[in-house]
């Protein structure tokens, strides 16, 4: 086979990625056949692991490469459909193959706010910039903002606001890296992690932007195999039909007809009395702080000394690891039973249907949510960057829809798997006796997804008494639909896939603003092209490594900065950009304005009401891009036509980034890359 | 003068230019509607009910999924139609 990204690879691009499929799903079959044959589970997850891992660097190593436009925006060669699978994966991360369809199960309707903001931003991006930013051409989204805006600040603002956005971000995949590994092979947290970034880096330092296409195309095609199995399973157990897509909505009614008789159930009602007494006391023991921390306190202590002498080590154990988890001050006490006391007070209440709008978020933050998740996609950098890739503007047109398209197929899905898994639980679990739980629940148990306890001691599971995590919804949902253990590893194949493309893109636009946008065109403008490369792949292993580092620790703001991230992308990046190109007259001063504005009105509301009771409008903290994106826009806009026009130059820039005619070609390469 | 620009009609330029806009504010328009109008009128949505989804359901996790899909295909092959007959085109290599 000629080497991947050569043109006899370009030539041939969908027959080659046919016979892979189709080895794929073979390979798929027969370890269904070897676990049949007394292949063990754990046999099973290293094969799959093993063998995805060591495809991706086999990819990485075929492409690599040490030209210029190669490693930074593949030889502008991926074709508009191929382009758009590669975004697909890059876009699609660890948290919209695992998580989402969990969100939904536990937010409802509500939880849609994710399906059409991280899809309707697809629709901002079509027109308002990927065609603009391929027409202009170059190799990041800094080199835009320096061009368009003359000098060095607005491209060090975007060098910034790229990192920061794509860093916590990375850290977040990383981290799923190393849980996915973690639970699959059983290996620690810090070796999984340090696995997954092995297979990244032989794919990405070698081989650059062109490695990290042609595997994410690859994995494309592992996650969404992967992740559409189980459902399609599913529907056709519980419906007869095996396309979960339209059948969902029988299910959506039963779901609907169990909430009212779980609701009406006294026994359900018994569970939620004993919940709002639980609150009751939590909220005593709220207001009877410092005392009743300390009373807790001795109270366990007497506990453990009043302990027969008979008593077993593990009772000690218990009893010690209860003081241990006390809360050490007052405060700290106040902020984890205050959360307690919340989550009691919501299992009180009967359960809020589904299908109803707004009975978890309000209308206005349904809103507020959905306009921000949609702005912020179009506003990171890793996505955009991929429209420098194709080969024309029009490509990079088409090339949009195609992104969307094969992240609509998931995207479109994962609200079926969210009603088949509440479905399940809700007409198949609740009311069982507890010691007849199915097999799936105690597996996830183990690992501290699923929990349950039978407050109300009648033996039988009502609603309030059991807890699943959200990330067990599509972990889980092989084992729900009755398919052997190859399938769980499929889905864990599909999810490291998708934790590790996003990585991929994540890694090479953080070691790109630091080699490209900071040392060539800030610091070293007459480095030789070598010398470029070579440090943008040493960047690349450090950030690589740093990422794993801070990985380790496990922070669990991490979450939470992805979403602050995702706003400060959206109020710092998207004004300046669609300004740069729509509006003629904005200048340097209406940009920095724009970005600085947009950037520290998103932070302050971030900050304030996260931590300071800050409160507009009641927006939750992570719709605080709901004030920074306004504010950028009306910045640059005042700003701008406050100060003087830009220069003849940059406005005939404007005007040629405006037209396709004349857009960079690869061969063009020597004029663009400065020798 | 950017090269690309020298030779090219100024008013041709312009009608393209307010094509571009004309298209790009239906494409926001119905992006609008699919989206934010949906989620406001949910409830009442809601009542119609087909194949079991309520419409104010579906359109969230479907409706308005399917039609963002149509409008990037849509206005990506009218502009690239519009490339050609307003002679802007990329030229062939």
């Amino acid at each position: 086979m000629a080497g991947v990204g050569s043109k006899g690879f370009l030539d041939n691009l969908a027959k080659i990625y046919a016979i892979y499929t189709g080895g794929f799903i073979l390979f798929v079959i027969g370890l269904a056949i070897g676990e049949q044959m007394g292949l063990s589970n754990k046999m099973i997850g290293y094969t799959f692991m093993g063998l995805t891992i060591a495809l991706y660097a086999f990819i990485g190593i075929s492409s690599r490469t040490s030209k210029v436009s190669e490693y930074y925006v593949a030889g502008r060669s991926v074709p508009p459909v191929f382009n758009g699978m590669a975004t697909g994966s890059d876009w699609m991360s660890a948290a919209s193959f695992i998580g989402m369809a969990g969100t939904i199960f536990g937010l409802g309707y509500d939880g849609l706010a994710y399906i059409m903001g991280w899809t309707g931003g697809y629709v901002l991006l079509a027109v308002f910039l990927g065609p603009y930013l391929r027409k202009f051409g170059q190799y990041t989204i800094p080199d835009f903002l320096g061009a368009r805006f003359g000098g060095h600040a607005a491209r060090t603002i975007g060098i910034i606001a790229a990192i920061t956005a794509s860093f916590t971000y990375l850290i977040a995949q990383v981290t799923g890296v190393g849980i996915i590994m973690g639970r699959f092979l059983g290996l620690d947290f810090a070796t999984g992690v340090f696995v997954g970034l092995m297979g990244i880096l032989v794919c990405s330092m070698l081989g650059g932007m062109k490695a990290v296409t042609w595997t994410q195309v690859a994995q494309y095609i592992i996650l969404i195999i992967a992740y559409l199995v189980p459902p399609v399973t599913m529907s056709q157990k519980v419906t007869g039909v095996p396309i979960p897509e339209i059948m969902y909505g029988q299910v959506l009614q039963k779901i609907d007809a169990k909430e009212k008789l779980i609701n009406a159930d006294p026994k359900e009602t018994e569970v939620r009395e004993l919940w709002k007494a639980e609150a009751a006391k939590i909220d005593a023991d709220i207001k009877g702080l410092p005392a009743s921390l300390g009373a807790k306190k001795a109270e366990l202590e007497a506990k453990l000394a009043a302990l027969p002498p008979e008593a077993t080590a593990a009772d000690k154990e218990k009893i010690s690891k209860s003081i241990a988890g006390l809360p050490k001050t007052p405060e700290e006490a106040k902020e984890k039973w205050t959360a307690a006391n919340k989550a009691a007070v919501g299992k009180s209440k009967p359960i809020k249907p589904y299908l109803q709008p707004f009975a978890r978020l309000d209308m206005k933050n349904m809103l507020a949510l959905t306009f921000c998740l949609m702005v912020g996609t179009a506003g990171l950098p890793h996505i955009l960057m991929r429209y420098y890739t194709t080969p024309s503007v029009q490509d990079a047109r088409k090339s949009v829809g195609w992104s969307l398209f094969f992240i609509f197929l998931l995207y479109f899905t994962a609200p079926s798997v969210a009603a088949f898994a509440r479905n399940e639980v809700l007409n198949n679990i609740i009311g069982l006796p507890i010691t007849q739980l199915p097999q799936w629940m105690a597996n996830w148990g183990k690992v501290g997804l699923v929990s349950f306890k039978d407050i109300n001691a009648d033996g039988l599971l009502q609603f309030y008494e059991l807890t699943i995590g959200p990330d067990a919804i599509v972990l889980a949902m092989p084992e729900i639909a009755g398919l052997p253990y190859t399938i769980s590893g499929l889905v864990a194949a599909g999810g490291l896939a998708a934790a590790l493309s996003t990585a991929d893109g994540l890694l090479l636009t953080i070691s790109n603003s630091l080699s490209h946008d900071l040392y060539y065109k800030m610091i070293n403008p007459k480095a030789s092209i070598n010398m470029r490369l070579a440090i943008s792949r040493t960047l690349l292993v450090i950030v690589a490594l740093i990422s794993a580092y801070v990985a380790t620790f496990k922070l669990t703001i991490i979450v939470e900065l992805v979403a602050w991230a995702f706003s400060i992308a959206a109020a710092s990046f998207f004004p300046a950009l669609v300004m740069g190109i729509w509006d003629k007259r904005a200048n340097k001063a209406g940009a920095l304005a724009g970005m600085y504005i947009g950037f520290f009105s998103c932070l302050i509301y971030m900050i304030g009401s996260r931590f300071y009771g800050l409160d507009i409008w009641g927006i939750k903290t992570i719709s605080s891009g709901l004030f920074g994106i306004p504010m950028g826009f009306i910045a640059i806009f005042v700003v701008s036509r406050m100060t003087a026009p830009p220069s003849q130059e940059l406005q005939d820039f404007v005007e040629s980034v405006r037209i396709p005619r004349g857009a960079a070609k690869e061969h063009e390469e020597g004029m663009t890359s400065g020798h | 003068m950017a090269k690309e620009l020298k030779g090219l009609d100024q008013q041709k330029l312009k009608d393209y230019w307010s094509y571009n806009i004309r298209l790009t504010t239906i494409t926001m328009v119905i992006w609008f509607v699919v989206t934010y109008v949906a989620i406001f009128f949910a409830p009442e949505l809601d009542k119609i009910v087909i194949f079991g989804f309520p419409m104010g359901y579906y359109m969230g996790a479907q409706g308005s999924l399917i039609v963002f899909v149509i409008l990037i295909f849509n206005y990506s092959n009218k502009m690239n139609k519009a490339d050609k007959d307003y002679g802007v085109e990329e030229e062939e290599e």
